[in-house]
């Protein structure tokens, strides 16, 4: 391999930068950590669904999607993110340039088609959601002229017309559950239900997992809080949500157990990248 | 077959201001860089750009070619934001359509089979039809349900850049992704590709199967050699994306002193003074470098 082509194998220049940053204390501590906490949860997601192509934004849900392939759901279909479905995934954040074994071809083109069958289920971020679950990632302000311009509406309109959607919200604060988010990219509950929902029938949102709660929806459509991660209270939830959200039935996140801790640190994250996208949200 | 071999000036002087361009490659991956930097020399603007941007987005923004953008997104994949898309943007500079990825997609087919539009489920329900008023949904004739009538996508001209083609214009990638070309190619009145390297007829085989010849000459009306014509986006396996000059245009456009220094060191000169100043770039980077070790 010439070092041009090395240096351009798959998107992971910010590879080095990560292996630097990583906390040399992550394997001695025992603890268990919110991390993984969070890990398992996003697992849980994918619990039993069979032969469905998961597709995830973010560390600690690309990690509970592995995790949940080792565990509880041994048919789903992983990818490396790029071109390849993945019988064995290369290592977290890399592609199939850096290791894995292939077991199918998946360019962009293959991707929206498989949207559209229905055969996939994905777990998104969000810059901004309300109580329906309608999920922004598009900007910040007047779509005219928008005061932060964000990543755009990418795939969720799409994913959410089509199939299973979750989201991941690494720093659960006001600022991201919101009375009304300024573009709806995922569709939330209450236009999926409205004159606008003729037609999605395929619309089906399941939890939102943040560093704080998981947090599922009620009959009416709205959001309220399933379980509280083991140290955090109901008022931090209320105190970081900006809208009403009802808590009375939460219960407690559970633990990983052994098998999924050993799998979440010596096999799926070894270099502890989960660490760094919830410790960096939950710290002050 | 016909010799459709052209000079990157020849296709540049095609495009016209007023124009749509669609422009093939996604985000910072194989993007016809060379093509979109004869652009820039020339003197089209007003243009309406269709692509899943990168770059070549950012570059045409900076210039002010661009009146209208018609995208997926426009990100440099491993910078999730094209700075200049993002400036142009929250200074409300360009007229936009923002779609869906999936819907995008379903337009450009549209487009290549000469529909009006193609119905999808995809923004059902989201603000992607808030953004794009002349959007509508449809009913089914066949259930009671209803789809968006995604609108073609269709194309004056379009631009892609493939490892390998011949003169004739069939055109063979050889990376993990085909991305979207042939229907690029396909959703426009003419299409113009440029290529690592031009080979002989019957010399595409000997680099790839059969199943990697992308476009058809029925659908390209120009070939270009332009060696490291994707530069500094990814062509893989010829080369990958160069991140360290990534990261310095992207560091460039962020204040205008400097985006008019990067301007005048790569951009002002033809193609050739643009490859010897990135090798410069480069020269002087590693000599630092050494330097610091």
């Amino acid at each position: 391999m010439t070092e041009t082509t090395r240096a351009g194998a798959g998107s992971n220049q910010a590879e080095p930068e990560i292996i630097q940053a990583e906390p040399e204390t992550t394997r001695a501590d025992t603890e268990i950590t919110r991390a993984e906490v969070c890990a398992v949860a996003c697992a849980d997601v994918w619990r039993g669904v069979g032969e469905v192509l998961a597709h995830t934004a973010g560390v600690v849900p690309s990690i509970g999607a592995r995790l949940a392939r080792l565990t509880t759901s041994p048919d789903l279909v992983l990818t490396d993110g790029e071109a390849y479905f993945m019988s064995d995934p290369p290592p977290l954040g890399r592609t199939a340039a850096d290791g894995g074994v292939v077991e199918g071809w998946v360019p962009y083109r293959k991707v929206f088609d498989i949207v559209a069958s229905g055969r996939r289920q994905s777990m998104m971020g969000a810059s901004q959601i309300d109580r329906y679950g309608n999920q922004n990632i598009s900007l910040i302000g007047d779509w005219r002229r928008p005061t932060r311009q964000l990543i755009g509406v990418r795939g969720a309109p799409g994913n959410t017309a089509n199939h299973r959607t979750d989201y991941w919200v690494a720093r659960h604060t006001p600022k991201v559950f919101v009375e009304k988010v300024d573009v709806v990219c995922g569709v939330g509950n209450d236009r999926a239900r409205g004159a606008g929902g003729k037609g999605l029938r395929f619309h089906d949102l399941g939890v939102v997992i943040t560093n704080l709660a998981v947090l599922d929806y009620g009959e009416d459509g709205r959001l309220r809080v399933r379980s509280l991660h083991p140290g955090v209270t109901a008022d931090e939830v209320h105190a970081n949500t900006g809208f009403e959200i009802d808590t009375s039935g939460a219960t407690e996140t559970r633990l990983p157990d052994e098998t999924e801790l050993r799998l979440i640190r010596e096999v799926v994250d070894p270099r502890g990248l989960r660490e760094r996208e919830v410790s960096r949200s939950t710290g002050s | 077959m016909g010799d459709k071999s052209m000079s990157l000036e020849d296709v540049a002087g095609t495009v016209e201001s007023g124009m749509t361009i669609g422009i093939g490659g996604w985000g910072s991956r194989r993007k016809p860089m060379a093509l979109v930097r004869e652009l820039l020399r020339g003197d089209a603007r007003d243009l309406t750009v269709v692509s899943f941007g990168g770059p070549d987005v950012g570059l045409l923004c900076a210039a002010g070619r661009v009146r209208k953008l018609v995208y997926g997104f426009v990100s440099l994949d491993s910078i999730a934001l094209d700075p200049h898309f993002r400036a142009v943007r929250e200074r409300g500079g360009v007229e936009t359509a923002e779609y869906d990825e999936g819907m995008f997609v379903t337009g450009l087919r549209a487009a290549a089979s000469r529909l009006s539009f193609l119905p999808t489920r995809a923004g059902l329900g989201s603000d992607v039809l808030t953004m794009n008023p002349d959007l509508v949904t449809i009913a089914s004739p066949y259930a009671d349900e209803e789809y968006v009538a995604m609108k073609a996508l269709r194309l004056d001209v379009a631009l892609v850049h493939v490892n390998r083609a011949d003169a004739a214009g069939n055109a063979q990638y050889l990376g993990p992704d085909p991305y979207f070309d042939d229907l690029f190619a396909m959703a426009a009145d003419r299409c113009y590709v440029s290529t690592e390297r031009i080979v002989e007829p019957g010399g595409l085989l000997a680099g790839g199967p059969a199943q990697s010849l992308l476009i058809s000459r029925l659908f390209v009306n120009g070939v270009v050699e332009a060696p490291r014509g994707a530069h500094f986006t990814s062509c893989d396996p010829d080369y990958g994306r160069d991140e360290a000059f990534q990261a310095h245009y992207a560091s460039a456009a962020r204040d205008a002193d400097s985006w008019e220094l990067f301007r005048k060191t790569f951009l002002d000169g033809d193609e050739q003074a643009y490859h010897e100043a990135v090798a410069e770039f480069h020269a002087n980077r590693d000599g630092r470098q050494g330097e610091g070790r």
